[in-house]
């Protein structure tokens, strides 16, 4: 059953990856001028403008165009970036590895740490730390992640000296980004734990089971925390976007290596293969997070699987 | 005839406008509500006020007092070419405010007329509309400007339609739940066998009941529409030079982050709490106009 039912999700994910694939293809058609002006460098010869638009077909309708580029991008051609004069593929396998440790991280300490904090706060039930803990996800959702990060890097790189202020080396250089992904993170999957553990704890089943003489912590553990795991999870999922959308931004205030600073630094120098070739790879990465969040909530939970399938 | 139809539509504008006017007046009620809602009546008051408020234009450059630290007369310090920082983070107001503002005013208009129109008249038209929104619904807002900016290119005009198009997905959404679920009320019913048109229905008796929430979520909307126009801003996509604009400042303080630190803090403190402010008074009035489980069900 969940097989079946993680088969059609992987099949509904195609049309969309068609449509995605579109919009970001149309992206150098729709700019204004000659596509082979945004495709290559400034100057070059007639026989590299030859060369280019008998490798797209840019003689030929958009369909076949289309075709075109999508075939190149399953042989792993992604064109060559305008500026660093050297293959997307090539600079893309050199990033992706960063992001996708900075995201991991991040995602793992959201989730740990907002776990926590939720369930501290929904059986604590004491206002102080409720109070507290309303205050950080009110935080955690509305200040910006760029300005987060500056402020923690003039804290803690430039008055306590203890983390460097920006690069990839060593494991120093990760943890302030990974608090600024994870800061709203945290905040999210808190507040989400703290509702559905409280919404739980109203079941008649728990009132079953207190009235059975167990333990608040075994209730807490065995019977409300799995209970409540299911919005966890669905939330969770969402995350895995915003998480690399958070790394975007935390990547380039940081001056790490990554996607996200490929992205925005190829954007600002209108280097179109490279923007093509990330916005691509963000989205693709995003729509694998939500199906494998799709598929964590339906071996949770089979009446997800009824309904879908 | 005529006149008892007119006074009654009359009648039913005057109480849904008192109606609203009462749900603001509750949302005003509270400590917290007076306090977020203050604030957010003075920074309009203050971009709109901008050049009477402004202790010194906002592009007047004294390269000699360059850097200089919070004190008299720059009471929150300059940037590195000398400009006044307080003035320029209210003459920001003006560009955050208006186009959050605008773009959320687009992406409400758009997301509703297509929201409504795919719930009332469901199908083949509702299942095309609402292929697309889900599609965009679950990319980051951040994700969806870019590619946006990527295609019109940096300035204010594109960052002013990169977030009405990340926050349409939304729109559409609430609005689409609110009509589903009234139209299967009895009194639309009625209408229905009344033989009344489906402009009608849609906007004299679907509308009006479906509006709060979205306008809510709109206002909350422009909230999360000034973060990312900051963020579009910082990455140097957004307002260019010499617009002030939050973002745009702290991205050219950056270079200077260790010798003048408040050309950075300054603008993000306004940004974070102005969000915070937007984000306590729509509470308020999710809680004074008593939908939050409407707002749940999208």
């Amino acid at each position: 059953m969940l097989l079946r039912y993680t088969f059609q999700r992987i099949l509904m994910t195609i049309p969309v990856s068609i449509a995605i694939s579109v919009v970001i293809f149309m992206i150098v058609r729709l700019l204004p001028g000659d596509p082979i002006d945004n495709l290559i460098r400034v100057g070059s010869s007639p026989e590299a403008r030859a060369n280019l638009v008998a490798k797209f077909g840019l003689d030929q309708s958009l369909i076949s165009q289309y075709a075109t580029w999508v075939g190149a991008m399953f042989r792993g051609d992604f064109g060559d970036a305008i500026v660093l004069r050297r293959p997307v593929a090539d600079l893309i396998a050199q990033n992706l590895p960063y992001s996708l440790n900075l995201g991991a991280l991040a995602f793992l300490f959201s989730s740990v740490f907002g776990m926590i904090l939720g369930t501290v706060s929904a059986t604590t039930r004491n206002p102080i730390v409720e109070r507290f803990v309303r205050g950080f996800i009110l935080l955690g959702s509305t200040v910006p992640g760029f300005w987060l990060a500056l402020l923690l890097i003039l804290l803690f790189s430039v008055h306590l000296g203890w983390f460097p202020v920006s690069g990839a080396r060593g494991w120093e250089s990760l943890v302030l980004p990974v608090i600024t992904i994870g800061f709203g993170g945290i905040a999210l999957v808190a507040r989400v734990t703290r509702v559905a553990l409280m919404d739980a704890g109203r079941e008649d089943f728990v009132t079953l089971l207190h009235a059975k003489g167990l333990s608040r912590s075994t209730i807490l553990w065995r019977h409300l925390l799995p209970h409540a795991m299911l919005p966890v999870v669905t939330i969770l999922a969402l995350r895995i976007g915003w998480i690399l959308g958070g790394a975007v931004t935390v990547e380039f205030v940081f001056g790490r290596p990554g996607l996200g600073s490929l992205l925005i630094r190829a954007l600002g120098q209108r280097d179109y293969p490279v923007v093509q070739g990330c916005l691509l790879m963000l989205a693709l990465a995003v729509m694998l997070g939500t199906l494998i969040g799709d598929v964590a909530q339906a071996a949770m939970d089979p009446r997800i699987r009824e309904a879908k399938s | 005839m005529t006149g008892t139809v007119s006074t009654k539509r009359n009648m039913a504008a005057r109480s849904f406008d008192a109606f609203a006017r009462m749900s603001i007046g509750r949302a005003f009620g509270s400590v917290m509500g007076k306090v977020a809602g203050g604030f957010i009546i003075l920074l309009v008051l203050t971009a709109f006020f901008a050049p009477l408020i402004a202790p010194f234009d906002y592009a007047a450059q004294d390269l000699a007092n360059g850097n200089s630290p919070p004190g008299w007369p720059h009471l929150l310090g300059t940037d590195e070419f000398g400009r006044d920082v307080l003035s320029r983070v209210i003459y920001g107001a003006r560009t955050s405010l208006s186009v959050s503002g605008t773009a959320i005013a687009i992406s409400m208009t758009v997301g509703m007329t297509l929201g409504a129109a795919a719930g009332y008249f469901g199908g083949f038209f509702e299942r095309a509309v609402m292929t697309v929104v889900d599609l965009t619904w679950s990319f980051p807002d951040i994700l969806i400007a870019l590619i946006f900016v990527a295609i019109i290119g940096p300035g204010l005009t594109s960052t002013t339609f990169a977030i009405a198009i990340a926050y349409l997905a939304q729109f559409t959404r609430l609005t689409r739940a609110q009509i589903v679920r009234l139209k299967r009320e009895t009194f639309i019913e009625a209408t229905i066998n009344l033989g009344a048109k489906p402009a009608h229905i849609l906007l004299k008796h679907l509308m009006p009941n479906a509006i709060a929430p979205v306008i809510v979520v709109g206002m909350l909307a422009i909230g999360d529409g000034i973060v990312l126009e900051a963020t579009l801003g910082f990455f140097g996509l957004g307002a260019q030079p010499p617009t002030p604009s939050w973002g745009a400042m702290m991205s050219s303080g950056t270079a200077q982050l260790f010798l003048s630190p408040w050309v950075i803090i300054f603008p993000g403190i306004v940004v974070a709490v102005t969000v915070i402010a937007v984000n306590l008074f729509g509470d308020e009035l999710i809680r004074a106009l008593d939908i939050r489980d409407r707002l749940r069900g999208a």
